[in-house]
C-alpha cells in the first residue's frame, strides 16, 4: 500500500516545494486572490481531468474530451441563439446528448474490442466534425442567465474570489474521490485497469463498467464545455485543441499509473492546480515566454513517469524476492 | 510471380478504396483528371493529391514500422515542427543549404534516439513515452523559433517545397525515395521479419536471439528521419517555420494512414505500400470534399465514419462472426455437393 501512495507522495512534495519557490519570489502567490484564479482558470481542465483519471485508471484512454468540450461550447452557444430555450434545459439536453457519446465510445470498445486509442481518435474527429458543422465561427452568448452565473462567487477571506465554476471543479473532484474509493463502480473501474481477465474472472461486469467509464468521461467533458462557456462566453469550434493532452499530463504528473489499476482522483487535482501553477509563475515572472510551460510541463511528465518505471520495478523485485 | 500476387492480394482492400473515392470524386467533379504542364511543372488534382499527401505519407512509413513493432509514435507532428524550425534557423543565420539539411535531419534522428530509448531501455509503454515530446516538442521548436514565424527566401530550400525535378514535384520525389528505400531495406534483408517478430511478441523475439532492444531504436530512429523529412518540406512550402501549426494533428493522420493500410495497431504483419496508398486515400477524402464543393466542415466527419467502417471490419470480433459465416456457408456448400453427388 505504501509504494502506491508514493506517486502521490511525491507529486504532492514536488507541488508544495515549487509553490514554496514561488512564495519567497513572489509573496503574492500566497494570497486568496491567485488561489481563486488558479482555481477558476483551470475548472474546466480539472473536470475532464476527473474523468480521464478514472478513464485511465480502467487502462484506457479518451482522446475524444478535448473535441467535446469545443462541442459542447458551440452547442449550448448555437441553441442559445436560435431557439428560446432556457440555458438549463440546453444544459440538461448537453449532457444527455455527452454521456450518451461516451457511453457509444465504450460500447465499440467493448464489444468491437477495439484498442480505446483509436476508437476515442474517431470520436475526436466525429466531435470537432460536429462543432464544425453548427458553427465555424465564433458564438458569443448573450444571455441574463449566463452574466448570473458568470458573477456568482464567494468572497474568501483576503478578498479572493472562489468562482462558481471554480467551486464547482471542487465539488466534482469530491465526487470522483467518492466514487473512486467509495462505491461499487470504482472498484470495479480499479479491477478492470488490474487485468481484464481477472477482474471477469472475479465477476466484475466489465462491460457495463467500460461502457459506464467511457459514458462518465463524456459526461464530465460536456460539464467542462459548460464551464468553459461560462468563462469565455462564447463557443468556439476550434477552442480547446489539445485540451486531452493537457489531462492526460495532469493525470500522470498526480501519480496515476498510465498501464492502469493504480492512481488517485485527488493526485489529479494537484496535477492540475502544478500546472496551473507554471503557467502563473510564468505570467509573474513575465521574462519568461509561454512554451516555456510546454517544455517544463514535458519535463515534469518525463520525471514522473521514470518515477513510476521505478516503482513498479522495485515492487516488483520486493514480490519477487518476497514469493 | 506468386509474391507480385499475394502483394496485389495484399493491397486490393486499399486499391479499391482508393479507387472508389477517386471514382466519386470524378462524378462530383468531372474536370478532376486534367493534368497540365506549366513552367516544368506538372499541374492537376491528382497531382495536388500526390503532392499534399506526401508528408502524411513520409510520415505514415516511419509510423508503420513503429507500429509493426507494436508501438505509436505521438510525437511526430511535434517532430516536424522541431526540425522545420532548425531548417528555418540553420537557413536564416547562414549556414548553407546542405549543413542545414544534415542539421534538420539530426534534430529528427534525436528525437527519434529519445523516444526509442525510452521505450527500449527505460520499458516506458511507447504511448507515454512519444507523449513526452508531443508535448514539450511544440515548446522546443518555438525556443528555436523564438515564438515567432521564422521566413526564409532561399531558392535551395525552396525548392524542396513547391520546386520540380523532370516536371514532377520534389516532395512527391522525396516521398517515393524514402518509401522505396525503406521497403527495400527492410524488405530485401531479414530486418522486416524481426520488426514483425518483436510487434508479435517482444519477449519471444529476445529470447530467440533478435536484438530487439537496439531494433526499436532504429525503428523509432526511422520514424524521426521520416518526420525530419517532413518537417523539411512543410517548412519549405511555406516558406517558414510555424511551430504552432507545422505538423498539427499529422500524427493521427499517419495512424490513421496505416490502419488505412491494414497494418494492425496491435503490432505485427506490416506493408509500407498499403500504408502509402492509405495516406493517398486520406488526402484523395480531404482534396475531394474541397473540389466537389462540400463544405469542408465535412472533412472530419466523413474521416471519423472511415475511421469507424474500419475498425468495425478490423474488429476481431466481427473477423470471427465472418469467418464463421463464411465456413458456414462453404460447409452447407459442402453438404449440398455431397447430397447431389451420389
Amino acid at each position: 500500500m505504501n509504494s502506491r501512495l508514493l506517486p502521490l507522495l511525491a507529486t504532492l512534495v514536488i507541488f508544495l516545494a515549487a509553490y514554496a519557490v514561488c512564495y519567497a519570489q513572489y509573496p503574492a502567490m500566497l494570497s486568496t486572490r491567485v488561489i481563486g484564479n488558479l482555481l477558476t482558470d483551470n475548472a474546466f481542465l480539472g473536470i475532464v481531468a476527473v474523468g480521464m483519471t478514472f478513464v485511465i485508471i480502467s487502462g484506457g484512454i479518451d482522446l475524444s474530451v478535448g473535441s467535446v468540450i469545443a462541442f459542447s461550447g458551440v452547442f449550448i452557444a448555437v441553441m442559445l441563439r436560435d431557439t428560446g430555450l432556457h440555458p438549463l434545459a440546453v444544459f440538461a439536453a448537453l449532457l444527455v446528448l455527452t454521456t450518451l457519446f461516451g457511453a457509444a465510445m465504450g460500447g465499440v470498445i467493448h464489444y468491437l474490442e477495439m484498442p480505446p486509442f483509436i476508437v476515442t481518435l474517431a470520436g475526436m474527429f466525429l466531435a470537432r466534425g460536429m462543432a464544425y458543422v453548427l458553427s465555424i465561427d465564433s458564438v458569443p452568448i448573450t444571455h441574463e442567465f449566463y452574466e448570473v452565473l458568470q458573477r456568482s462567487y464567494w468572497l474568501m477571506p483576503g478578498k479572493g474570489r472562489l468562482t462558481l465554476i471554480g467551486g464547482m471543479m471542487l465539488v466534482v473532484f469530491l465526487a470522483g474521490i467518492m466514487l473512486a474509493h467509495r462505491t461499487r463502480f470504482g472498484t470495479n473501474v480499479y479491477a478492470v485497469g488490474g487485468g481484464v481477465q481477472t477482474a471477469r474472472l472475479m465477476g466484475v461486469p466489465v462491460g457495463r463498467t467500460t461502457v459506464g467509464i467511457y459514458a462518465l468521461s463524456g459526461f464530465l467533458a460536456g460539464l467542462a464545455g459548460i464551464v468553459f462557456s461560462i468563462y469565455t462566453s462564447a463557443g468556439y469550434s476550434l477552442a480547446t485543441v489539445g485540451v486531452e493532452l493537457d489531462a492526460i499530463a495532469a493525470v500522470v504528473i498526480g501519480g496515476t499509473l498510465l498501464t492502469g489499476g493504480s492512481g488517485f482522483v485527488a493526485g489529479t487535482l494537484i496535477g492540475v492546480l502544478i500546472m496551473g501553477l507554471i503557467q502563473t509563475y510564468i505570467i509573474f515572472d513575465g521574462t519568461l515566454s509561454s512554451w516555456w510551460t510546454k517544455i517544463l510541463i514535458g519535463m515534469l511528465l518525463f520525471a514522473f513517469i521514470v518515477l513510476q518505471k521505478g516503482l513498479v520495478w522495485t515492487s516488483g523485485k520486493r514480490r519477487a524476492a518476497g514469493g | 510471380m506468386t509474391g507480385f500476387k499475394l502483394l496485389l492480394r495484399r493491397i486490393l482492400p486499399q486499391l479499391i478504396t482508393l479507387a472508389l473515392v477517386v471514382g466519386l470524386i470524378s462524378i462530383m467533379f468531372p474536370g478532376f483528371f486534367e493534368i497540365s504542364l506549366a513552367n516544368g511543372r506538372l499541374y492537376g488534382s491528382p497531382v495536388d493529391i500526390f503532392n499534399r499527401g506526401a508528408p502524411v505519407a513520409l510520415l505514415a512509413i516511419g509510423m508503420t514500422l513503429v507500429i509493426a513493432t507494436g508501438g505509436i509514435d505521438l510525437s511526430v507532428g511535434a517532430v516536424m515542427a522541431i526540425c522545420g524550425a532548425v531548417a528555418a534557423w540553420g537557413i536564416t543565420e547562414g549556414y548553407g543549404l546542405l549543413p542545414t539539411l544534415l542539421m534538420a535531419l539530426a534534430a529528427g534522428l534525436a528525437c527519434g534516439l529519445w523516444n526509442g530509448l525510452l521505450v527500449a531501455f527505460l520499458g516506458i509503454q511507447p504511448i507515454v513515452a512519444t507523449l513526452i515530446l508531443m508535448v514539450a516538442g511544440r515548446g522546443i521548436a518555438q525556443l528555436i523559433t523564438e515564438g515567432a514565424i521564422l521566413t526564409f527566401n532561399h531558392e535551395g530550400m525552396i525548392f524542396f517545397g513547391s520546386g520540380s525535378l523532370l516536371t514532377v514535384p520534389t516532395p512527391i520525389i522525396i516521398a517515393i525515395l524514402t518509401g522505396a528505400l525503406v521497403t527495400l531495406i527492410v524488405r530485401r534483408s531479414a530486418l522486416g521479419m524481426l520488426i514483425e517478430a518483436i510487434g508479435i511478441n517482444f519477449r519471444a523475439s529476445t529470447l530467440a536471439g533478435v536484438n530487439t532492444r537496439v531494433l526499436l531504436v532504429a525503428v523509432y530512429m526511422t520514424s524521426g528521419l521520416c518526420a525530419a523529412l517532413a518537417g523539411i518540406i512543410a517548412a519549405a512550402d511555406i516558406r517558414g517555420a510555424d511551430a504552432n501549426n507545422a505538423g498539427l494533428w499529422l500524427e493521427l493522420d499517419a495512424i490513421l494512414a496505416v490502419v488505412i493500410g491494414g497494418t494492425s495497431l496491435l503490432g505485427g504483419r506490416f506493408s509500407l505500400i498499403a500504408s502509402l496508398i492509405g495516406a493517398l486515400i486520406i488526402q484523395a477524402v480531404n482534396t475531394g470534399i474541397l473540389l466537389s464543393g462540400f463544405p469542408p466542415e465535412f472533412n472530419l466527419i466523413i474521416k471519423a465514419v472511415i475511421i469507424l467502417i474500419i475498425l468495425v471490419l478490423q474488429s476481431p470480433r466481427v473477423r470471427t462472426v465472418l469467418a464463421f459465416l463464411s465456413t458456414a456457408r462453404a460447409d452447407a456448400a459442402g453438404q449440398e455437393k455431397k447430397v447431389v453427388e451420389p
